[in-house]
């Protein structure tokens, strides 16, 4: 069992471990149920995003437009369902999906068709969206969501001493996306194209896989991903924001890199992606919890993942190789 | 005209096919920028004016010098995103000195130590950075991402989100004031822009950066120590950064965390339209800089037309979208009409990605 996990996973794993340990001594309320249930429910629609940006970064590209469409969806399904009246779950979700998909093969088709490298089609995706999202809403924020979209949704709840512990409807979403990811890279062969395409893509190419297709569908995936979170984003907050989720991609990019998946392709896998955003929101949690002032958040999240980075197994591979090299050479000399 | 055509849509790594010079390519981007002025003068009728003029004069040198600091790791095959933050910091530590000296009645020599802190806090910001790219091998988008998130953090917390001022009157003189007629901070740009064509074309990390961009394997085995580059590389771009802090701090007065933050986008934008390569390798320093002016040009006539800040936002994006794709259709148009043996086109070798 053990093997089968990676080393980053495994590293991430540890420190998830240690800071759990240190924050259940150091305050009272960390280890509780209510907290942990409200940890989950909070960071699934960061990990739905999470899942949907590790299949863009598995082929290749890189996409820092997501979050800002999923906003735009938010809107564009709100604005639909009261022009149809109402709706319910199936036409939201559906339409969500749809529109994400939508935004997604926008980035896909600038990027294959026109060759342009998807930092800078996302930068400007991101913002062209931002841009006419505030200017035709006018930054104005919409309340009076259809009823079946704000009303919480609980699965599962238990009453313990200082309230009751939930498990809500994104955190369902979270699952169903989740295994979604995991079926379309582990067990479809067009999965496993993508990841032939973040390795090489000239070889992949050349193996007659359809580099074309593959772009839709990735970024189609992440928008997709990403309709699905704005919905439930929406219904989380039961309102709709025009700059709720902006500045979020990057809190998920870093999460994502961190659990392992390599900007420039071919690898990563899903159980980095969530633990490094499991480290990322249960450091924020933590922080909060101690009383730390919410303006060092970004600052100490940032430096986590910067020490991250610097760390990370392939950096420490790298230099005992580097060392091995050093002593062979100084044996060879002697 | 198919000169400024091809000098604006051309792809970087065509220069040579297209016979174009650095000065033609001057030339023709030169003679865009003239078509602009004369269309929003036509579409505004007041747009040729003193005022309009005095105000580029004065906002060209931020975008300006955050460009410049964006280039050389542009050039050099990576990227910067943590450009206006480190500005921000190395303002906020300039503030600091100045107020730890007095506030409003600090002496010139206080001056002088707070520019010197600014510069040393941009290069430590830059040099970190550029130590953990040159070692740990991480992709240069990644690190200077938590970077910019590190110090907007810092920043914010630093600050509780305000605003710190409380300067000499001399400060705001230097950022507002003007020398022969030409406003200060446009001569500090104008020497750093000096300093940039001349550390890229006649220096040996110059000559570095540009093999680096290309291809850092080939550079490495060369016999070009690639980690003291790289690492070298983002300290200057950090002093860059430092230094448009300080040109900021001077012009409002005043320093805000997040202050310029939109001019990320811009900067990348000035970069591609100045005919960089995304992919690294290329680029010159002076056609970037008119391709400043044309996209400053192009800020105040947005100005003038009385535009929304937000859907200026999305145009900005818009206009990097249409340079991409024309300058793809363009190469592509090019290629074929070279290669009319019958052959189709080649594929991009680099492909899409990354």
């Amino acid at each position: 069992m053990l093997k089968s996990i990676g080393a980053t996973e495994r590293w991430l794993f540890v420190v998830i471990a240690l800071i759990c340990l240190y924050l259940s001594i150091a305050t009272d309320t960390f280890l509780t149920l209510v907290n942990l249930f409200d940890i989950l429910n909070y960071s699934s629609v960061n990990i739905i995003f999470a899942a949907g940006l590790l299949v863009v970064l598995i082929a290749g590209g890189i996409d820092i437009s997501f979050a800002v469409a999923a906003s735009v969806v938010q809107y564009l399904v709100a604005i639909t369902l009261a022009e149809w009246g109402g709706g319910n779950w199936a036409i939201g979700i559906s339409l969500a999906i749809l529109f994400g998909a939508a935004l997604g093969s926008i980035n896909a088709a600038l990027i294959y068709h026109f060759r342009i490298i998807s930092i800078v089609v996302t930068i400007a995706t991101f913002n062209l969206f931002f841009g006419l999202l505030m200017f035709f809403t006018g930054g104005v924020s919409i309340y009076d969501l259809p009823s079946w979209l704000s009303r919480r949704v609980i699965l599962f709840e238990y009453e313990t001493a200082i309230g009751w512990a939930e498990i809500t409807l994104p955190v369902l979403a979270m699952v169903f996306v989740v295994f979604a990811t995991w079926l379309l890279l582990r067990r479809l062969s067009i999965g496993r194209q993508l990841f032939a395409m973040g390795d090489n893509p000239e070889g992949a190419r050349r193996l007659g896989i359809r580099i074309g297709a593959m772009h839709y569908l990735a970024y189609g995936w992440l928008g997709a991903c990403a309709g699905i979170a704005g919905l439930m984003q929406a219904h989380y907050a039961r309102e709709i924001v025009p700059n709720a989720l902006y500045g979020r991609e990057l809190e998920v990019l870093a999460a994502v890199v961190l659990g392992g998946a390599r900007l420039g392709g071919g690898r990563g896998t899903l159980l980095g992606a969530v633990l490094g955003l499991v480290l990322i929101s249960i450091t924020q949690n933590g922080l909060n919890l101690l009383g730390v002032s919410p303006y060092a958040f970004r600052m100490i999240v940032g430096a986590v993942i910067l020490v991250a980075i610097s760390l990370s197994s392939e950096t420490i591979a790298g230099l005992k190789e580097r060392l091995r090299d050093r002593r062979a050479g100084a044996e060879a000399a002697r | 005209m198919k000169q400024v055509v091809s000098a604006l849509l051309g792809r970087p790594g065509s220069q040579k096919r297209a016979g174009g010079s650095g000065v033609g390519e001057a030339l023709s981007l030169i003679g865009v920028l003239l078509v602009l002025v004369l269309l929003l003068e036509g579409l505004t009728g007041r747009f040729v004016s003193q005022a309009t003029f005095t105000s580029i004069a004065f906002q060209l040198p931020e975008l300006g010098l955050l460009t410049l600091a964006m280039l050389i790791p542009i050039i050099s095959g990576g990227l910067n995103l943590a450009i206006t933050f480190s500005a921000n910091i190395a303002g906020l530590v300039f503030a600091w000195v100045l107020q730890w000296g007095g506030g409003p009645a600090a002496g010139p020599e206080i001056f002088v130590l707070g520019v010197l802190a600014a510069l040393l806090t941009g290069a430590l910001i830059g040099g970190s950075m550029g130590l953990v790219i040159a070692y740990t091998g991480a992709h240069p988008i990644l690190v200077s991402l938590a970077m910019m998130i590190f110090l907007r953090g810092l920043g914010e917390f630093l600050t509780r989100g305000g605003d710190v001022s409380g300067f000499p009157p001399y400060v705001v003189q230097l950022g507002q004031g003007s020398v022969l007629g030409i406003p200060i901070p446009l001569l500090i740009f104008i020497l750093c822009v000096a300093i940039w064509a001349v550390v890229l074309r006649r220096t040996r990390l110059g000559f570095s950066t540009y093999m680096l961009g290309s291809n850092i394997e080939a550079t490495r085995y060369s016999g070009v120590d690639t980690r003291r580059m790289v690492t070298l590389i983002y300290t200057l771009s950090g002093v860059m950064c430092a230094v448009a802090g300080i040109v900021m701090l001077t012009r409002f007065n005043s320093v805000r965390i997040g202050h310029g933050e939109s001019y990320l986008l811009i900067t990348v934008l000035a970069c591609f339209l100045g005919r960089v390569d995304p992919f690294g390798g290329f680029g010159r320093v002076l056609p970037v800089v008119i391709a400043l002016v044309i996209l400053q040009v192009i800020g105040s006539g947005l100005n003038l037309l009385g535009t929304n800040q937000h859907l200026a936002t999305a145009l900005w994006g818009g206009i990097l979208i249409l340079v991409m794709v024309l300058r793809y259709v363009w190469g592509e148009l090019a290629l074929g009409s070279f290669l009319r043996a019958g052959r189709t086109p080649a594929p991009a070798t680099k492909g899409p990605n990354q």
